[in-house]
């Protein structure tokens, strides 16, 4: 049985886990303990992952690696989209629990609200994992580790290439900031650990920081008045990629050459991102990773064997720069 | 002496008289901030400047705004026009990038039709649900409103659809006459919406429909078929807004595109002075509705305005804005400052509710 279970292809998964969705259905009502998943019984580890949706391409790539990480590590996923909605989230994480899966892994849509059906699982004794986004509970004990990136590390890692690049400047270095949605935890902890490493040189300036709410357009339409009033501009830092792509434009529009009059250092690593990193146009990026998925798995084994891990990991992410992105640039999966 | 004063009085009493004292204020403000705020420049044989950015970044927001002011105009509201933005912008990109040359006009042509026309069918479901079945017009859109949104991320499938082709990119960031092509499609719209309603007898019917349905029905105006109308020229222009929206960023983002947009459309009909309630409706006041609301936003950037207290900036500009217009209020503030005053301010009242 193990044996087979490791050389079916995915299809044969998703009927299994289209199977035992079904079966859910008709135990809830029937509120009978031996529907669901008997099948984890035979030594495979059964994981329930809720998804937060698929708002971008960054968490398309999320699910993928999941998905691809579950079937090489013989782990059988229940896999569930909760498309935004907490509520969505919250039934997946009951049903989970009904199924008796072994352990239970996901990205909260938000970070609060999660107290009752996280001691639902811990009554049943489901180890919980959050991945890529964190809860606010106070009581640290309803989930075993929180899996996701360090986004004050992405932002000193930005800094920190900065500093090293300006070293020799002798003159003030002008830097503008497009940050993330206003209050998301990505845009303060971007900004926060951006600043704590240019603060190394006194020479490095921030003299302008709006909120182009990680979209192409609003980074563009602020990259264009930051152009219009700052007169000398050294250096942009967006906080994700599609602020950055879409201050390009405006770069240009303004007859300046981005990446050369004007170095744009960006967070997250995108595809397109990466292309205009490999082009030249973009500078530096500090990467996000949503390729978590063998982490996720190595951890789901070890937390499912009851061994202890770290109540907080980081994801394995790097930085890229123009020369490291070319060659990266064939095999990005997102 | 006293002709002044009914000239003075008949200035300040026109109800765009101060949606435009704050636009104009927020100018100066900007002009005292950075003096060459005002300044434009040629560059690459366009004009180049903060205004030239105001005017080129409210086009969409005209355009969605227009169709919003007819829908408003009968009583309606259409909360969908956000996700149609993003819709027909998906719609379009997507065929685009299935091209082999995405430089060529006859498939940005073609993307254009399919996006408008899948629009006009999405107008048409709005118009059904509220003209045929009379499902309130705020919760007949809202189902598009939020089912749209899936829709436009289902047809980039989750992603941002980057394109890259000039005679698109051109109705984003074109120009024409050293001006943005976009304002220019913006007036075009204006231009053919008030001529089709200030013309002919249609905008008097729209307003006879937002007046009182029943009324105008019995009066002989076919008012299901004006309301169904509305819905679907609001489609329309929302689908050229959401045009504008993924050239000016030659990419469709099904999140982002749009996103909010009929609040802020709401917000500039209403500031043009056009009634909630229907019946009456002002093209030129929600033009410069959406100017205003262009313009705040510019100024948070251009002023570096911190993001946080940047939503309470808006806040108290719109407030100061809203409070300033309504009739009440000025009553009250003139009547505290001049008591004697009290009893004409108080018969004028009636004066101003009367459509112009």
């Amino acid at each position: 049985m193990k044996r087979m279970r490791t050389h079916p292809p995915s299809r044969k998964v998703i009927a299994v886990l289209a199977a035992a969705l079904l079966a859910t259905g008709v135990a809830a009502c029937g509120n009978s303990d031996t529907g669901g998943s008997s099948g984890a019984d035979d030594g495979t580890i059964t994981l329930g992952f809720s998804q937060v949706g698929a708002e971008s391409g960054w968490r398309t790539a999320n699910t993928t690696s999941i998905k691809e990480a579950a079937t090489e590590a013989g782990i059988d996923l229940k896999f569930d989209d909760a498309q935004q909605k907490q509520e969505n989230q919250i039934k997946a994480i009951r049903n989970f629990v009904q199924q008796k899966v072994d352990v239970i892994a996901f990205s909260p849509v938000v970070e609060s609200g999660w107290d009752t059906v996280l001691k639902e699982a811990r009554d049943a004794k489901i180890p919980v994992i959050l991945t890529d986004r964190s809860v606010d509970s106070a009581d640290k004990s309803l989930y075993k580790t929180f899996l996701g990136s360090d986004f004050v590390k992405e932002g000193r890692l930005a800094g920190e290439w900065l500093v090293e690049q300006k070293k020799a400047a002798t003159g003030p270095v002008t830097i503008v900031e497009l940050q993330g949605t206003t209050g998301s935890a990505p845009a303060n902890d971007r900004k926060k650990g951006f600043a704590e490493a240019i603060a190394a040189n006194p020479n490095l300036k921030i003299v302008a920081s709006q909120s182009g709410d990680f979209t192409r357009a609003g980074g563009k339409q602020v990259m264009e008045q930051f152009l219009k009033a700052n007169p000398k501009i050294d250096v942009l830092f967006a906080h994700n990629d599609d602020m950055g792509l879409g201050a390009l434009e405006a770069i240009t529009a303004a007859g300046k050459v981005p990446g050369k009059d004007i170095t744009i250092i960006t967070v997250d690593a995108v595809k397109d991102g990466m292309q205009a990193l490999a082009d030249g146009k973009f500078n530096f990026i500090a990467e996000c990773s949503p390729l978590l998925g063998p982490q996720l798995m190595d951890l789901v084994e070890k937390v499912h064997n009851g061994e202890e891990v770290p109540a907080r990991i980081e994801t394995q992410e790097t930085t890229f720069t123009q020369e490291q992105a070319k060659e990266a640039l064939p095999n990005r999966k997102y | 002496m006293s002709n002044r004063t009914a000239g003075y009085r008949g200035l300040t009493t026109h109800r765009l008289f101060w949606p435009v004292v704050v636009l104009v204020g927020m100018l100066a403000a900007n002009t005292v901030y950075r003096p060459g705020f005002l300044s434009v420049q040629m560059r690459d044989g366009h004009l180049y400047g903060s205004l030239i950015d105001i005017l080129r970044l409210s086009a969409p927001l005209i355009l969605v705004a227009l169709g919003m002011t007819l829908v408003i105009a009968t009583g309606g509201i259409d909360l969908s026009v956000g996700s149609l933005c993003a819709i027909s912008g998906a719609i379009a990109c997507l065929h685009i990038s299935q091209q082999p040359d995405q430089n060529s006009l006859g498939a940005v042509l073609t993307a254009l039709a399919l996006g408008l026309g899948v629009a006009l069918v999405l107008g048409a479901w709005n118009g059904v649900l509220v003209a045929v079945i009379g499902i309130q017009p705020i919760i007949a859109t809202l189902i598009l409103m939020v089912a749209g949104r899936g829709l436009a991320q289902l047809i980039t499938e989750g992603q941002i659809l980057t394109i890259n082709s000039d005679p698109y990119k051109a109705i984003g960031v074109g120009h024409l006459l050293t001006l943005p092509l976009a304002i220019f499609l913006a007036l075009a719209a204006a231009l053919l919406v008030a001529a089709v309603t200030r013309r002919t007898a249609l905008g008097l019917i729209i307003e006879s429909v937002g007046g009182n349905a029943q009324a105008s029905r019995l009066a002989g105006i076919r008012s299901a078929r004006i309301t169904f109308l509305v819905y679907v020229i609001s489609a329309a222009c929302a689908a050229v807004a959401g045009f504008m929206m993924t050239a000016n960023v030659s990419s469709a983002d099904g999140n982002a595109a749009g996103l909010w947009v009929e609040l802020d459309a709401i917000l500039a009909v209403v500031i043009g002075g056009t009634s909630l309630a229907g019946g009456r409706f002002s093209l030129g006041g929600t033009i410069l509705g959406a100017l205003l609301i262009q313009t705040l936003t510019t100024t948070v950037y251009a002023m570096n305005i911190s993001p946080q207290t940047s939503l309470l900036f808006k806040a108290v500009v719109v407030i100061a804005v809203c409070l300033i217009q309504a009739p009440g209020f000025r009553a009250r503030f003139t009547r505290r400052r001049a008591p004697a005053a009290g009893p004409t301010s108080v018969t004028e009242q009636p004066k101003e509710q009367v459509p112009a």
